[in-house]
């Protein structure tokens, strides 16, 4: 799974069934430290998080198609948890 | 799933199984902020929607496949959705 911060939200009227009653988020990818790593990812909200929140997102399309319950929706990003705290002992 | 516009299409007469029917289009990646970043990919169009000039959103790998009408075909990347809005932290884009 990668850290996260949420962007935005992406609005959507034609897509894949699976999208279609989700929420898409945009979610800029962080480093341990908050350090934005410069790319991002668009994932469907399975928890309930809101912009400016940091999240825990998942990037694999199995475990992502347990998420939604949907055996052969094309959904590989999903957001599956919101983040409280951070510790890393690697640096400082 | 990362953003693209559309900026062309690729037509192929032979083309393996599974394949036959499925349209193919130029996408250039993009930023979040809609520049165009990396090179630009052939993905099969999971919505037979999208259109040159079109925002889209695709998604990778094997997951690109279960976008298809025929699930188990040889493709990369696939549109999964028309982006009709992003907003991003009070800036609205489209």
């Amino acid at each position: 799974m990668k850290l996260g911060r949420v962007a935005g939200t992406v609005v959507s009227t034609v897509c894949a069934p699976v999208f279609e009653a989700r929420s898409l988020l945009l979610c800029d990818l962080e480093d341990e430290l908050e350090q934005p790593r410069g790319s991002y990812v668009i994932a469907v909200d399975a928890v309930g998080v809101g912009v400016g929140e940091r999240v825990l997102i998942l990037d694999e399309g199995n475990s992502a198609r347990q998420v939604v319950a949907i055996p052969d929706a094309p959904i590989r990003a999903v957001i599956v948890g919101k983040i409280d705290a951070v510790e890393s002992t690697d640096r400082d | 799933m990362q953003l693209g516009r559309v900026i062309g299409t690729v037509v192929a007469t032979a083309k393996v199984d599974g394949l036959e029917g499925v349209k193919l289009l130029l996408v250039q990646p993009l930023t979040k902020h809609l520049e165009p970043k990396g090179e630009v990919i052939v993905a099969a169009d999971g919505v037979a929607m999208a259109g040159e000039g079109e925002l889209v959103y695709y998604v990778s790998s094997r997951e690109a496949s279960l976008a298809l009408p025929q699930t188990f075909v040889p493709v990369d990347d696939a549109i999964v959705g028309l982006v009709d809005e992003i907003a991003l932290h009070g800036e609205d884009r489209r």
